[in-house]
């Protein structure tokens, strides 16, 4: 513990993190587990990425990327197209294993040490940039096989819905106002409603963190106005991130912005304060 | 309808199955009175009588129809294209020859009460530890479900864990059936060799030979069929179901909603290869010999043949596939031997270009024109 304190007190920095604290008598009790399976945002933050590095093939998608999102923050990520946005996603989802660098959800969970499954239980949920639904299924079973409840084998051979979880349904389908088809096949869906489906599905896992790539492509003006509502409307009670290219629509939602370029944060502040960033302006937004 | 009375509840949207298990009980019914009621009863009736041949023919059908849905419920319903299922009715059907082989005792050429006769023929001393138990009809009714299930455990644990999909796992599952059939040749595995295991006599004491046991197998093909289709269906209808539909379509989606997609393949094949191993130790005492051509790799992909032609994920759509193409086989082999290998190739090759949902697909596309026009 003392040279453990002593390398603290030489490493300074603003943030604490528990994580970088070992516990006493871990060691001894071997099966004590490195990533506990309570979210604990006692110091702010519920994401934390730190130095993060991502390279396909020699290309460096993320280049030590560092990016904290706020519990109950609504943060939108902007970027040219590569910027490495989506694998930022990936990278917090497990799809993607970072080669470098720190990826925390609150203080404890590791990200990179836990399998996709357990994030998303974790309570981390995504919407795809591509919408994902389950074609063959209807409107009403992509929502109850999003539903947040037990996940295992076994239990969901036996299990049946219960009230309460019928009127969970019923509520996000009047939310993403597909109610009408309810027992579509969701790939009868147009474009726009697959995003809203997903959106839906999103809800339906009540997760503490909402990635949501680009949700607003294909849909109409009057379908943009009601997606901003709603994932402002999320704010507060979940952590929302969102990765957007259209600008009105980041204006409408966004307090917080971050600007991504090759990899890393280029600028973050308040839409204004990007919009007026001469290095913004130069990579992005003047073009 | 009256006939949802009959069906459990999840069954009762599920129109071609209540069809199929409604003609399996009157085909059964008429087996049992003309071959067994009628001569016991009637016995002046008997020209009725249905030729032995004509039962197990049905009887071994039947088994094979099993084994197309055990295939269905993997490949149809979750997108595992296994090319190697025909290994795990062979195990089942291995398991049920060791107990037949172990019935035969002294009745054999040899006269030894303890050794098969190719183990006698080997100069074998004693029966190898792996032979122990299968004197036990119970013993052998759990080995029945507990080796196919194992090997799909053990294979499927190693493949799904690290990701192993599509055309990668088609490959895999040849292979494995390939090596298996490999392994059952050699003598020195104590199975039987290239021979196989024959020459059964009883099971459970009764002759195999005679009239009421060929229909009381016949029987328990139709009520394992029937089984079968029940379980199966149960499953797909559950949440379980549904899931390892949504992992075929988009695995994932699947993942990223929190579901452990190991989990859910590793289930389903392990319940698979449990009712292909099933299918064929009903299938061996038909038949009267298990060999390490059951392995073949060609079997396993005349399963999926049987399947596509039928229509996928459909679960009836595996039924009718195998009873046609199988009855066209022993049309053929009859007639025209050299001829089977390329209609079975063509009917594939129709199927597919034509019939991308089998035969199945043409119902409901005959049956929405009908809507369309009465609508
Ligand atoms: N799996 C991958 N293999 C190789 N290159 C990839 C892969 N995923 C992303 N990239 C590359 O990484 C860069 C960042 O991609 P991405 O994160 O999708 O950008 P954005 O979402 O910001 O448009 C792109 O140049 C893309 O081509
Ligand atoms: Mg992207």
């Amino acid at each position: 513990m003392n040279t453990l304190a002593r390398v603290r007190d030489v490493l300074r920095r603003d943030r604490t993190f528990n994580h970088t604290i070992v516990e006493e008598n871990s060691f001894l009790q071997g099966s004590h587990s490195v990533h506990h399976n309570t979210l604990d945002t006692s110091h702010g933050p519920v994401l934390y990425l730190e130095n993060v590095s991502v390279s396909f093939d020699g290309f460096q998608a993320l280049n030590k990327l560092s990016l904290y999102i706020d519990d109950g923050e609504l943060r939108c990520i902007i970027g040219p197209n590569g910027a490495g946005k989506t694998t930022m996603m990936d990278v917090i989802t497990g799809k993607t294993r970072p080669d470098t660098g720190l990826v925390y959800f609150g203080q404890t969970m590791d990200l990179t040490q836990m399998a996709e499954h357990d994030i998303a239980t974790a309570g981390i949920g995504r919407k795809f940039q591509k919408p994902t639904i389950f074609p063959e299924h209807s409107v009403w079973e992509n929502l109850e096989l999003a539903m947040k409840t037990d996940k295992g084998v076994w239990h969901t051979l036996f299990t049946v819905l219960n009230a309460e979880q019928k009127a969970r349904i019923e509520e996000v389908m009047l939310i993403i106002g597909l109610q009408k088809h309810c027992y579509a096949r969701a790939n009868l869906l147009s474009h726009g409603q697959k995003q809203w489906l997903e959106i839906g599905m999103l809800l339906m896992q009540d997760p503490r963190v909402l990635l949501v790539d680009e949700p607003v492509a294909g849909m109409t003006h009057q379908e943009m106005d009601r997606t901003a509502e709603l994932l402002t409307s999320l704010a507060g009670k979940h952590s929302v991130v969102v990765v957007e290219h259209d600008m009105d629509f980041v204006r409408s939602i966004a307090n917080q912005v971050t600007v991504l370029h090759e990899g890393s944060v280029l600028a973050e502040g308040t839409m204004d304060e990007v919009q007026h960033n001469q290095k913004v302006i130069e990579v992005y937004l003047g073009e | 309808m009256i006939i949802n009375r009959f069906f459990p509840q999840f069954m009762h949207q599920d129109t071609g199955g209540k069809w199929l298990l409604s003609l399996l009980a009157l085909v059964t019914i008429i087996v049992i009175v003309l071959n067994f009621l009628i001569p016991l009863l009637l016995p002046e009736l008997s020209v009725l009588h249905m030729s032995n041949y004509m039962v197990t023919l049905l009887g071994k059908y039947l088994c094979l129809a099993l084994l197309a849905i055990a295939l269905d419920l993997v490949w149809g319903y979750c997108g595992i294209l296994s090319l190697g299922h025909a290994a795990f009715f062979a195990l089942g059907g291995y398991a049920m020859g060791m107990y037949l082989m172990r019935q035969i005792g002294d009745r054999g050429v040899y006269g030894n009460p303890e050794l098969p006769d190719f183990m006698v023929f080997l100069n074998w001393h004693e029966l190898p530890w792996y032979w122990s138990g299968f004197e036990s009809f119970a013993f052998t009714a759990l080995m029945i479900l507990l080796v196919p299930g194992l090997l799909a455990y053990v294979f499927g644990w190693m493949t799904f864990r690290s990701r192993v999909t599509g055309v990668y796992l088609s490959i895999m599952t040849q292979a494995l059936t390939y090596a298996l059939m490999l392994a059952f040749f050699r003598n020195e595995m104590g199975l039987g060799g290239n021979n196989g295991l024959t020459d059964f006599k009883d099971i459970l004491g009764f002759s195999l030979q005679s009239d009421g046991t060929r229909i009381i197998i016949f029987t328990l093909s139709a009520i394992a069929l029937a089984t079968g289709y029940i379980a199966s269906r149960f499953i797909v209808e559950s949440k379980l179901g549904k899931i390892v539909v949504a992992i075929r379509d988009a695995e994932l989606r699947t993942r990223f909603i929190g579901y452990k997609v190991e989990d859910f393949k590793l289930w389903i094949f392990v319940f698979s290869a449990m009712l292909a191993g099933v299918a064929g130790a009903l299938y061996v005492p038909q038949v009267g010999i298990i060999n390490p051509g059951e392995f073949s790799p060609l079997n396993s992909i005349e399963l999926a043949i049987w399947v596509a032609i039928g229509g996928r994920g459909t679960l009836f759509g595996a039924v009718i596939g195998a009873l046609l193409v199988n009855y066209a086989k022993t049309y053929f082999t009859g007639a025209l031997p050299e001829f089977w290998l390329f209609a079975l190739g063509t009917l594939f090759i129709v199927s597919t270009l034509y019939l991308p949902k089998g035969i199945v697909g043409l119902f409901e596309g005959f049956q929405n024109k009908l809507k369309e026009k009465t609508a």
